[in-house]
């Protein structure tokens, strides 16, 4: 068991672990991407301190992954697919190949860039479109239900309702299907979702569910998803953190992009650092 | 300041007769994210004692609530004002974003 998990290997969490790493702690990094940085690979860093020469966002990534290999950091391509709290303390975490159990989890998962885009998503969280099916399927028992999505994430969304409704459509709004179901499966793309004061129907353009309520689990759970089922504060999209870089749930905290401000490397590094050594007091004091 | 536990026999003598502002927080012992909800009242309960006032419900015993305000989600916290919605907010919130709701 490791004591502190990162979640996201970016500038904040590559920081936080090479500071960990150097105060004697062992943290696990798990990463699925290259997040904001590889978005324009043709885009050179000519602002970071340190590069006499522009260097790509890929390769700044590679470099810091690099860095903590070197100083013996254990490192993880996987992704995270749920953070739960441990009715022993810690949390739990879940990726596709593992599961974790750990004391601290630090969030470095950049800005939330899964997003929806359907007409009227804004205007229905909340009122019949849920982002978390263990938080809200109790409201919709036997009711005709709709989960969005087309891979692991929507899987297990869908396996949890399943339980609680046997009239569920499967929508993957015009991806392919990337695991087996037993549900109804709808590929059109959705053109909208409709209502009056709550979502009523989803329509494709061409056909128009009925539908008593929408789960969102498209791609893979983001930090979003995480808040919403762990019941972190955020304000705007972004994860609220004290001065101490920790979330209004103790043990969690939070650095980088995610916590918002100057979407900057230099302000991610240094929010690594500060919640490194917030983290190591946390850990010493228990 | 304490946090009254809304049923559907006091919730109208608590919550809609009421010239204080209210707070109802939308709650069950299964959700995760409510847990959270619970410290933040409790909290925000002695920075307005005396300028409004702050309920909960407990969606499985209270049923006919929770459909008559059509909860969907939880935690749900909903501010009434002379006897109305003000605000209705969903998911955990700081102790300013719910004291904006209070206007307070």
């Amino acid at each position: 068991m490791s004591k502190v998990i990162i979640v996201g290997y970016g500038p904040a969490g590559i920081s936080a672990a090479i500071y960990l790493k150097r105060a004697g702690l062992d943290p696990l990094v798990i990463g699925k991407d290259y997040g904001t940085l590889s978005k324009y690979p043709k885009l050179l860093i000519e602002n970071y301190y340190g590069f006499d020469k522009p260097i790509s966002g890929n390769e700044l990534i590679e470099n810091g992954l690099k860095q903590a290999e070197y100083l013996g950091v254990d490192l993880v391509h996987d992704a995270v697919l749920s953070i739960d709290e441990d009715v022993a303390g810690g949390f739990v975490v879940v990726t596709q190949e593992n599961t974790y159990k750990t004391e601290v989890v630090l969030l470095a998962t950049g800005r939330d860039r899964v997003s929806v885009k359907i007409k009227n998503y804004q205007k229905f969280l909340g009122k019949g479109i849920s982002l978390c099916a263990k938080c809200d399927g109790f409201f919709y028992r036997g009711k005709r239900l709709a989960v969005v999505g087309a891979g692991v994430f929507m899987k297990q969304e869908l396996d949890y309702l399943n339980h609680l409704s046997d009239d569920i459509f499967v929508f993957t709004n015009g991806k392919p299907l990337e695991v087996s179901v037993p549900n109804k499966v709808v590929l059109d793309p959705i053109v909208s979702f409709n209502g009056v004061n709550k979502v009523e129907s989803i329509s494709t353009g061409e056909n128009n569910y009925d539908i008593d309520g929408i789960f969102i689990a498209v791609g893979l759970p983001s930090t979003t998803n995480f808040a919403s089922k762990l019941g972190i504060i955020t304000e705007k999209n972004d994860v609220v953190v004290d001065s101490t870089y920790q979330t209004n749930i103790p043990g969690l905290f939070a650095a980088g992009d995610v916590i918002g401000g100057p979407l900057q490397i230099a302000k991610a590094v240094y929010d690594g650092m500060q919640a490194a050594a917030e983290i190591h007091k946390f850990l010493k004091k228990k | 300041m304490m946090i009254h536990e809304l049923t559907i026999k006091n919730f109208d003598d608590i919550v809609l007769k009421n010239e204080q502002p209210v707070l109802v927080d939308f709650w069950a012992s299964w959700c995760a994210p409510c847990r959270r909800v619970a410290p933040i009242l409790e909290d925000l309960a002695f920075d307005v004692d005396g300028m409004a006032v702050i309920g909960k419900i407990n969606v499985d015993e209270e049923i006919e609530l929770a459909n008559r305000y059509q909860v969907m989600s939880i935690p749900t916290l909903m501010v009434f004002k002379n006897g109305e919605i003000s605000e209705v907010l969903v998911g955990v919130q700081s102790k300013e974003t719910l004291k904006l709701a209070l206007d307070l």
